[in-house]
């Protein structure tokens, strides 16, 4: 609604910072109006384009069979579509992946938010010097690249006996999800009336009961928006199951694409299945959720 | 409360309740994000294969990371997926972000569209571009996109900015996204007045709209050079691990893989490691340098 308004003609001026511009009319050529429709049009089409192309080829190769893929133009629909690729990258151990992304997944979200809301808790409630402290630590943390600081982070999970397990993966990845988790959390805490914490305080109810008769209700929606994000981060994750899993049946879903692909060889449509495969769970959380998505994904960079 | 002995308990329960909420965060983010940032830098000291002991060895990995060609050629490599990327992707997403503002039913089913590589992991991007750009069965053999047909990611030359193109293609919504959000941010009254005041389109853009995401620029700007400059999936699959053809596409987070987790050779993988923390450091110190600078005047001007 704020670009509609191009032809209101000026009734006086009004003062307005630099936007005067001597005085011009708002009023465009309907011809340069047609050419910027088009402008507009076409780039936008052809961004589309750009992006909906690449999808439709990833779904039409994974239902054609393998010949059908080296004589047929790649973009022409397969014209006998199959499933085999589907079964051929579930019976090559996919369920284990998908258990394993799921398991992971879960479990690093729920360790996120369980400590970025009691952290952020403790932030909002507790205005001592080391709870600032504490704070300015996860601000920190926004910095550090995991690429980084993956040697040590191998050194320290052999040290803990944890090496190939799917908890050397779920660790890490709650660890680096929790600076954004707090951060998001702080800013909508700090929007909550003083008034109702101490209305607790006065009934006499400790810093338990606020946090999970109090706080943890009126979080809700910031605290979906934190598990969308950081879910989806580890749900995608590489690197930490890269370098911290070796064993197959402990692979997660991306290096377990990676493997199909070494696997597959130059069976393309096997390997486009599997990624087809590996983002159905995440597409459909998009297609109920887009909104919780969106706001998850700028949640933490916006204000 | 009513000052009785029960207060100065009550006092000390909160502090410890507090203190052990507070444990969980400080310990997982201690142990995995703190303390490694310390452990990285004295790794570098060190002579560790990965699996053996680990034992003393000066400065040695220091001059020989510094000594060695190939460090420069990464770091170069580095710099120049960073800066590219960043002028490819911020007017893109920036004019993108502008378009899927404003509410209107046909942009938001652009939109859901547009918004479908976020959900696509790196791998999954990088195994369907590779495939995509195969020189045979790829897209290059479809009438009209012959051009296409060419060893993109198999040719010294071409290989980095295809990876810079697939980084692009992977980014560019969320950038949108949040310029999207900042657009939608700013005040109407702002552009009311200035249609008052007869401000062409341009104008409204140039005066109000640039202005007014500068925030948003700064936010979306440090978030791609970090981003580009500790990025790591999407090369690794679309060179095989390998950052080639040659070292084509070696940047300073392979080499650092490659250098750690393939030669075994941990200690010059630190060195390299806490190069990769120095820079971004120093870039986010730069960002931030830059941001005040602008930040000194108020983001409401015109409205007050």
């Amino acid at each position: 609604m704020t670009t509609t308004t191009s032809r209101t003609t000026p009734p006086s001026r009004v003062v307005l910072g630099q936007a005067a511009g001597g005085g011009r009319r708002g009023w465009t050529h309907p011809a340069t109006r047609t050419a910027r429709h088009v402008v507009v049009g076409a780039s936008s089409l052809f961004w589309t384009a750009l992006v909906v192309v690449p999808l439709y080829w990833i779904v039409i190769t994974s239902l054609r069979d393998q010949a059908d893929f080296f004589t047929t133009s790649p973009l022409t629909p397969p014209s006998d579509p199959t499933l085999d690729n589907y079964g051929l990258v579930w019976s090559s151990g996919f369920p284990t992946y998908l258990l394993n992304s799921v398991i992971v997944t879960v479990a690093a979200v729920a360790l996120t938010l369980a400590a970025a809301l009691m952290a952020s808790y403790v932030v909002v409630r507790f205005n001592s010097r080391s709870s600032r402290w504490f704070f300015r630590l996860f601000l920190l943390g926004l910095a550090i690249p995991l690429q980084a600081v993956i040697i040590p982070v191998y050194l320290l999970i052999i040290e803990l006996h944890l090496y190939d397990s799917l908890l050397a993966i779920v660790l890490p990845s709650a660890a680096f999800a929790i600076p954004v988790a707090v951060l998001v959390l702080v800013g909508f805490l700090r929007d909550v009336p003083r008034s109702l914490y101490e209305a607790m305080d006065i009934d006499g109810a400790g810093e338990w009961r606020i946090l999970w008769s109090l706080v943890l209700p009126l979080t809700r929606p910031a605290l979906t928006t934190v598990a969308v994000y950081s879910g989806l981060q580890v749900w995608n994750g590489f690197l930490f199951p890269l370098i911290l899993t070796q064993n197959p049946d402990r692979a997660v879903l991306p290096l377990a694409l990676t493997a199909f692909r070494g696997q597959f060889g130059i069976n393309v449509p096997a390997t486009m299945a599997a990624v087809v495969l590996s983002t159905l769970p995440v597409l459909a959380l998009f297609m109920i959720g887009r909104r919780q998505l969106v706001a998850g994904l700028t949640a933490g960079f916006t204000k | 409360m009513t000052a009785t002995p029960h207060a100065g308990r009550t006092a000390r329960r909160r502090r410890v309740s507090g203190a052990v909420m507070a444990a969980p965060a400080l310990l997982l983010f201690g142990l995995f994000g703190v303390l490694p940032l310390g452990g990285v830098l004295v790794l570098g000291f060190a002579d560790w294969d990965g699996l053996g002991t680990i034992s003393w060895s000066g400065a040695d990995n220091w001059t020989a990371v510094f000594t060695d060609a190939a460090t420069w050629d990464a770091l170069w490599l580095t710099v120049k997926v960073m800066v590219i990327s960043w002028v490819v992707q911020t007017p893109i997403s920036l004019a993108l972000g502008v378009f899927q503002a404003p509410a209107a039913r046909w942009r938001a089913v652009l939109a859901v569209l547009w918004f479908l590589p976020l959900v696509l992991s790196a791998v999954a991007i990088g195994l369907a571009w590779q495939a995509l750009l195969d020189p045979s069965f790829g897209l290059g053999s479809v009438p009209g996109l012959g051009f296409l047909a060419e060893p993109l990611l198999g040719s010294p030359d071409l290989a980095l900015y295809t990876v810079i193109f697939v980084i692009a293609w992977q980014f560019i919504p969320f950038h949108a996204l949040l310029y999207q959000a900042g657009v939608r941010q700013i005040p109407a009254a702002l552009y009311e007045a200035a249609a008052i005041d007869g401000a062409s389109r341009v104008q409204r853009f140039l005066v109000i709209t640039l202005p007014q995401l500068r925030y948003t620029l700064i936010t979306s700007s440090t978030l791609m050079l970090i981003g580009s400059l500790t990025y790591f999936d999407l090369i690794f699959v679309l060179s095989g691990g390998t950052g080639g053809p040659g070292t084509a596409t070696r940047v300073l987070p392979l080499a650092m893989y490659i250098t750690g987790f393939q030669s075994h050779d941990m200690g010059r993988a630190s060195v390299l490691a806490t190069t990769l923390v120095v820079f971004g450091l120093v870039l986010s110190l730069l960002i931030t340098r830059l941001s005040r600078f602008t930040a000194m005047d108020s983001q409401q001007e015109g409205l007050t």
